[in-house]
């Protein structure tokens, strides 16, 4: 069982850059562990910190002013390897919610594997937060899983996200595919007499 | 009713449709590494549960293989245990597993397809992005997550949303000098590496026809970089003489019904795709990248985009890669000097790639200030290479050849570029800190590293051709 995820009001962490890869998010030689743990540890590991692992004020996980558990990204976020650690280090680090105007594929499924709901919001909507956030870190937002809405409360501006309900039902009931497919080997092996 | 090739495909490994339209998938092929596996094996063990069809699942470790010394135990602990781990979860399960040194390890994207393991009409899937490489065979081959794996080691199914589909093509020929990494790059470059996220890619057109299977496992090889979930290329007697013989590969009057099934693998005439691209041959020259991005592509004798060119809300991300890079925009690239080279990897560590390489380095020498790393994408390519005489060809030009394994393509082992300093990289991500922290990577073809590696500056490759 996975922790659930319904409605998350929280302060948010602004990264905008585009294009963000997995290699940012977790570089590989971090990725040698063989359990899930720890990689929150390493998330941004070479923006976060410098050569001698010292942190780096410029980067906003170092900024006090800026915390909570919602990641708000540019574009394309995630792009890159398949590497889950991605997930685990976002999860790992205490983000729930990643907001951005486009996901890479592989990244947003293994986040919603992982009880990690990536958000997709218009440019606009994503460009106000990034503003916003900058002249007042303490705002928040709202995310409305059972009614696939996002909400800045500072201007109240809410939008409609899309997810799909088998992937819905599993985040807000912390299931996951293997419960499911388990449940359903029946057919595995009925299919596998037409092959 | 008219089907793509995706679509024939895909329908055939549909085990089961919920209402909202996810898919319960069928996967006939899962290859497993070492760096995404360990905790699905862990995660299988933990709800008590055995691998259910072990037959379809292939194991090897690849990406922390050192390139020298094979013969003793890898010496970074951390490196050691991972590939161990794999190997006890391999041998537990009673899985085939090639080790480290084993006459058919090497990185699995080349392993799969040298032994016959991926073929026309298989859904294949593996850990790691670049599994998208299969789909050159005809297969539908993409990557997953850690939690897939484990999905398909426990049912070998895994759930997914049908993707839209694309198809590019390429027509025309290409120019002397201009390879498949360079089509792949200059597909990237104008599609951005988002651009095709959310559909599987179908590459046709004359151009894709006339390549090589080598070939067009590089070009199918870098659709994740353009965000696609996989590329495919319908199966053809290219397709067909590459697989005959090869240990896998079906046998007697099985190759031939395997055959004629291959042969109905194909897009129908007025099949309908959800977006089409069509580019022209004849507008691809040898490409480099010169930004952290691999969409971040240009010819070897462009220049550099200058700022205006790049939408507002990209700047702040084009000037942070620049910066990085070394580089300013609107200058050229072609003639900088560079400090290591590196010929291997899932997108050219093939016999092909190595042929080429040797073409142009054939009766020159190294350049001095250059660091080379050439190593084979698997043992069947050392073997091969070393009975065509290129390692001797090498040797005369001042190169060494390495042990197989994903070496400096991602910096897992020992292979890494040192801060600052520029790769010519034949593998597959520029990303920031992919070769090493801080390391400069200008990705190309085989022939441009060449080029590079005897002139020690970026050079086209097609000014040391004949």
């Amino acid at each position: 069982m996975k922790e659930k995820i319904t409605i998350i009001t929280s302060t948010c962490v602004p990264l905008p850059l585009e294009n963000v890869d997995t290699d940012q998010i977790i570089p590989a030689r971090f990725l040698k562990a063989t359990t899930k743990e720890g990689f929150g540890d390493n998330l941004f590991r070479d923006w976060r910190f410098d050569k001698e692992g010292n942190p780096n004020p410029n980067f906003v996980l170092n900024q006090d002013i800026y915390k909570g558990k919602i990641l708000v990204a540019g574009k394309n976020f995630g792009s890159g390897s398949s590497r889950e650690h991605a997930a685990w280090a976002i999860g790992g680090y205490g983000f729930r919610i990643i907001v951005s105007s486009f996901f890479a594929d592989i990244f947003k499924n293994n986040s919603m594997n992982n009880g990690l709901l990536p958000v997709v919001v218009s440019p606009e909507f994503l460009s106000e937060v990034f503003e916003h956030v900058k002249a007042n870190p303490a705002m928040t937002l709202t995310v409305n899983l059972p009614n696939q809405t996002i909400t800045n409360n500072t201007t109240k501006r809410t939008e409609y996200f899309e997810i799909n309900a088998y992937k819905k039902n599993c985040l807000v009931n912390g299931l996951d595919d293997i419960d499911y497919l388990l449940s359903n080997k029946h057919k595995i092996e009925e299919y596998e007499k037409t092959l | 009713m008219s089907k793509t090739l995706f679509e024939k495909i895909w329908e055939k490994h549909v085990v089961d449709t919920l209402p909202d339209g996810t898919i319960q998938l069928y996967i006939d092929r899962l290859y497993c590494h070492e760096v995404t596996s360990p905790q699905a094996f862990a995660g299988l063990r933990s709800r008590g549960l055995n691998p259910f069809r072990p037959e379809r699942i292939t194991c090897m470790p690849d990406h922390n293989i050192p390139t020298l010394g094979q013969e003793k135990p890898i010496e970074d602990p951390i490196s050691r245990k991972q590939v161990e781990t794999l190997e006890e979860n391999a041998k537990f399960y009673n899985l085939t597993y090639y080790g480290m040194n084993h006459p058919k390890n090497g990185i699995i994207h080349v392993v799969g397809p040298e032994n016959g393991l991926t073929q026309p009409g298989m859904t294949i899937v593996c850990g790691d992005s670049h599994t998208s490489t299969h789909g050159a065979m005809g297969a539908i081959a993409f990557g997953i997550g850690t939690s897939e794996v484990e999905m398909t080691l426990a049912t070998q199914c895994i759930m997914q949303r049908k993707p839209k589909t694309m198809r590019i093509v390429v027509d025309g020929k290409l120019r002397p000098g201009v390879t498949a990494k360079d089509i792949a790059l200059y597909i990237i470059s104008q599609m951005t590496t988002s651009g095709a996220t959310g559909y599987f890619v179908e590459y046709a057109g004359e151009a894709i026809r006339n390549t090589t299977m080598e070939e067009r496992l590089t070009i199918c090889n870098l659709s994740i970089e353009m965000g696609a979930r996989g590329g495919m290329i319908a199966p053809d007697e290219i397709t067909f003489a590459y697989l005959k013989g090869r240990e896998y590969s079906p046998k007697g009057k099985d190759w031939d019904e395997a055959v004629a099934y291959w042969k109905t693998l194909c897009t129908d005439n007025d099949a309908i795709f959800d977006k089409e691209v069509r580019f022209h041959a004849e507008d691809i020259e040898p490409m480099v990248t010169y930004g952290t991005n691999p969409g971040m592509g240009m010819g070897i004798k462009d220049c550099i985009p200058a700022m205006e060119r790049i939408d507002e809300s990209g700047r702040i991300s084009f000037q942070k890669s620049l910066e990085y890079m070394g580089f300013n925009a609107g200058e050229p690239i072609l003639g900088k000097s560079i400090d290591y080279v590196f010929l291997g990897s899932c997108t050219n560590g093939r016999i092909e790639d190595f042929r080429a390489f040797a073409s142009i380095v054939k009766g020159r020498r190294k350049a001095a200030n250059v660091i080379v790393w050439l190593v084979p994408g698997s043992w069947a390519v050392e073997r091969q290479l070393k009975e065509e005489g290129i390692d001797k060809i090498l040797e005369e030009a001042g190169f060494k050849l390495r042990q197989p394994g994903c070496s400096a393509c991602l910096a897992m082992n020992d292979d890494k570029v040192p801060a600052g300093k520029y790769a010519v990289s034949t593998s597959n991500r520029n990303f920031e800190g992919r070769q090493g922290p801080g390391a400069r990577t200008i990705l190309a073809g085989p022939l441009v590293a060449a080029a590079a590696a005897v002139t020690g500056v970026i050079t086209d490759p097609r000014d040391l051709m004949n």
